[in-house]
């Protein structure tokens, strides 16, 4: 016993995907034939939106930051590439992206330049961008959005009916935040300054720097996801990621990335983006009422967190 | 005063601990730790960093739990399951850092840990303090002065045992003699003190007898009268204590003349702290700092490191007028800092691997594809060439303080450096370390760069340095050749008295 924990406690990711299995066959049990290859696709379909968000909020959890601004960034970037689509998708596409850009570096600008508590900051710009796009829509009430048909198989299409197409852009997504995190300089600073900025500074690092690049990159990942969002829904509203902000994170506590900083990475929050999709699965499938699916949403996350603590303590 | 007074056994037995076994996860802290103290004793714990001197301390008084051995206080066998029930026993001890929470006055600190402020004004008359302000918050007051407010509290309880770990580390020396006058106060009363100190000199004149600790076993007891030699022997193990005995190398003949100096500083001044402060570190030179507490080095060092702005003067790296508006300014011209709390500039979690290459991420252009095997060859050769201990390797955080120390040192070995700033880099370090630190900086020396060196333990200026200066209140009060540069000498002119004695003076 005490042999097997200590081999979770060196590879954590091992116990999640553990818990992962567990969901899956918990399913596969109280629901007999429900896991099947088509399940899993679309469980794959729906976690990737989730994952891309996830992977911007771990570049800036693990500098000990937090962003919640990335659902107003997603929605926002979602509502510009479907009322612009009229004027040609690549412009869309390009004004949705520059929307990440702008508010990525509105967010690196407060919290590595100026300081502001990231909490704070990235608050604040979601208010500003929730707030902006309302007023935008009432602008654009005379234009019909729609949703360009390249953007929609990347949200919703599936090769050869099985396999998401969002799922190679996830893919290249973790391969390059994998690549970035464990060998890169970038991705060493992350942690390094997540773990201990004063450090960082004597060792002759600008922090600031990185932080600002650290925020750009998280909002431009927001935005990402939030045309795979739309792609799926194929409606641009003005709610569209905002059930997603508190998973963005939850994924990556789940995937055991330090709220502190300096510790994590995204192999957890991928394993973490997949626990959440399947248990949100589980809930819907057993036909739990509402309010009961969030306490046990809440219950779950609680005790991951904990039981998380406990391994890595 | 030193006591050879014979014992009669166990009726005189104060505390008895055998046996004591105590692992954190994979690394052992302790494996058969055992320790004898008598009434009316000081008795020294001595050992190597991570031989498990405050693992002991803390088993003891009941903050971790021994996985085995037991615990006996006179006679009678006890289990103490936290810090509240040994001192309830009578046994209190004075951690290596100040117990106190920064955001309370030091009167609130106190009624927070139940002492009454009476008995803590006493015992503070008696250390000399009795003028501090009570009602200053903890994160006002300087680091020695939270030493002795914590020591204060410790003995407002009147403990039958009172723990000192490292309390000296970071005392100067006129606050270490009031601390050991109330020490041997407290013995003459009758009660006992476990003493915790890597400074020979002092055990010898304070402490009665000395418990060594290696690799977590007790592999002796000694008395401490002219035993320094037996005592470093036990710590290290005989094969280990014959490397590190043979003397550093003396440099002097290192010094490369003509050149340009390695650092200048001219007319430097910093607020109130530092006015005027000139000096030159030549090429392959070690050029030693001595002060008491606070007289301007902490700011003379940051200024230098680009930590701090000066607020006049100049500093020229060999020969080029500097301008230091971040640490990065100062590592680019080649001044590179060992600063004081090695905690600043290590990341807790992170690899040995990632802290000593932190520095090479410096520029935009290091933040692409790492080449690993580049990478790991450069840090294993700074690993390798201090001996740093890699057992607990994935995180610093677990290591020895002295490695801790070490790994600091190598971060800037892998990156190079042409003028290294020490500052009291043997701080709470065990004596084979220091000796392996002092080599290196040798070392380093011989091989053309140069070395600034803080050090509040004077004894080893003589040691280590080719040449000392002393500050006192902001200014430069001295300056000798190393071979001058004993205790003595040094004291004074740290005091500030070296002016009135023009005989003294050095050419």
């Amino acid at each position: 016993m005490s042999k097997a924990l200590a081999l979770l406690r060196g590879h954590t990711i091992l116990a999640l995907v553990l818990l992962l299995a567990v969901f899956v066959l918990g399913i596969e049990i109280a629901r007999p034939g429900t896991v099947t290859p088509l399940w899993v696709s679309n469980a794959l379909l729906f976690a990737a939106p989730l994952a891309i968000l996830g992977a911007g909020q771990t570049l800036v959890m693990l500098t000990g930051g937090i962003d919640l601004s990335v659902a107003s960034v997603a929605t926002g970037s979602a509502y510009i590439l479907a009322t612009n689509a009229a004027s040609g998708d690549g412009f869309a596409l390009a004004l949705a992206l520059v929307l990440g850009l702008a508010v990525g570096i509105v967010n690196g600008l407060g919290v590595a330049v100026l300081r502001v508590q990231p909490l704070v900051m990235t608050l604040g710009t979601g208010l500003m961008v929730g707030g902006a796009m309302t007023v935008y829509s009432q602008y654009m009430l005379a234009s019909q959005p729609h949703v360009p048909a390249m953007i929609q198989t990347l949200g919703a299409g599936k090769l050869i009916g099985l396999i998401p197409v969002d799922l190679f852009l996830w893919a290249a997504i973790a391969a390059l935040m994998l690549f970035t995190l464990h060998r890169t300089g970038f991705g060493r600073l992350l942690y390094a300054v997540g773990d201990n900025r004063e450090a960082c500074h004597l060792a002759g690092i600008r922090v600031w720097r990185v932080l600002f690049l650290d925020y750009v990159l998280c909002a431009l990942l927001a935005a990402i996801a939030g045309l795979v969002l739309v792609g799926g829904t194929n409606a641009a509203d003005l709610s569209l990621a905002d059930v997603y902000l508190l998973p963005s994170v939850a994924c990556v506590i789940i995937g055991g990335t330090s709220i502190f900083g300096g510790r994590g990475g995204y192999a957890g929050t991928i394993v973490g983006a997949l626990i959440l999709t399947v248990l949100t699965s589980i809930l819907t499938l057993l036909d739990v009422p509402e309010p009961v699916k969030q306490i046990l949403y809440g219950a779950i996350i609680l005790s991951l967190a904990a039981a998380y603590a406990r391994l890595t303590a | 005063m030193q006591n050879g007074r014979p014992v009669s056994a166990d009726e005189n037995l104060l505390l008895r601990v055998t046996g004591v076994a105590k692992r954190f996860g994979s690394v052992i802290a302790l494996r058969a730790a055992g320790l004898e103290l008598h009434a009316g004793e000081i008795h020294a714990l001595m050992g190597a960093n991570g031989a498990g001197k405050s693992t002991l301390v803390k088993v003891i008084t009941g903050e971790f739990p021994a996985d085995a051995g037991e615990l006996a206080v006179a006679g009678a066998v006890s289990v103490f399951r936290s810090p509240a029930e040994a001192r309830r026993a009578g046994i209190v001890s004075v951690y290596q850092d100040p117990a106190l929470v920064p955001d309370l006055t030091i009167a609130q600190n106190m009624r927070l840990a139940r002492v009454p402020l009476e008995a803590v004004r006493d015992v503070m008359r008696e250390l000399g303090i009795e003028r501090l302000d009570l009602t200053r918050r903890a994160r006002e007051i300087d680091y020695p002065h939270l030493r002795l407010i914590d020591l204060s509290r410790a003995l407002a309880s009147k403990p039958r045992i009172l723990i000192l770990d490292e309390i000296t580390a970071a005392l100067p020396a006129d606050l270490s003699e009031r601390v050991f006058a109330v020490v041997r106060d407290w013995r003459r009363r009758g009660h006992s003190v476990i003493f915790i100190s890597h400074r020979m000199a002092e055990v010898a004149a304070l402490a009665d007898r000395a418990t060594i600790l290696r690799d977590g076993v007790t592999v002796g007891v000694t008395s401490t009268r002219d035993a320094e030699e037996k005592i470093v022997d036990m710590m290290l193990g005989a094969e280990v204590a014959k490397a590190a005995a043979e003397a550093p190398p003396r440099a002097a003949a290192g010094i490369i003349r003509g050149a340009a100096p390695a650092l200048e500083v001219r007319d430097l001044g910093f607020g109130h702290t530092l006015s005027g402060v000139s000096f030159r570190l030549g090429v392959g030179e070690i050029l030693g700092v001595a002060a008491l507490e606070g007289q301007g080095q902490q700011e003379l060092f940051d200024c230098i490191a680009g930590v701090r702005r000066a607020a006049s003067g100049e500093i020229l790296a060999n020969g080029r007028a500097l301008e230091l508006r971040h640490p990065a300014d100062a590592i680019r011209a080649g001044l590179v800092l060992v600063p004081a709390n090695r905690l600043h500039a290590l990341l807790p979690q992170r690899s040995i691997r990632e802290n000593v290459a932190l520095s090479s991420f410096a520029t935009f252009r290091a933040w692409g594809p790492i080449t690993m095997r580049a990478e790991r060859k450069r840090v294993e050769n700074a690993v390798e060439r201090l001996s740093i201990d890699r057992r607990a390797s994935a995180e610093v955080r677990r290591l020895s303080g002295g490695n801790q120390q070490k790994v600091v040192i190598a971060r800037w070995l892998a990156s190079g450096f042409r003028t290294l700033l020490c500052f009291d880099p043997t701080r709470g370090i065990d004596i084979g370390t220091k000796r392996q630190i002092y080599a290196l900086l040798r070392e380093i020396a011989a091989q053309g760069a140069s070395v600034l060196l803080f050090t509040s333990e004077l004894p080893e200026i003589r040691l280590a340095c080719d040449r000392a200066i002393v500050l006192f209140a902001g200014r430069i009060t001295a300056e000798m050749p190393a071979a001058e540069a004993d205790e003595a000498h040094l004291l004074r002119a740290a005091h500030g008295l070296t002016a009135a004695e023009p005989a003294e003076a050095p050419a």
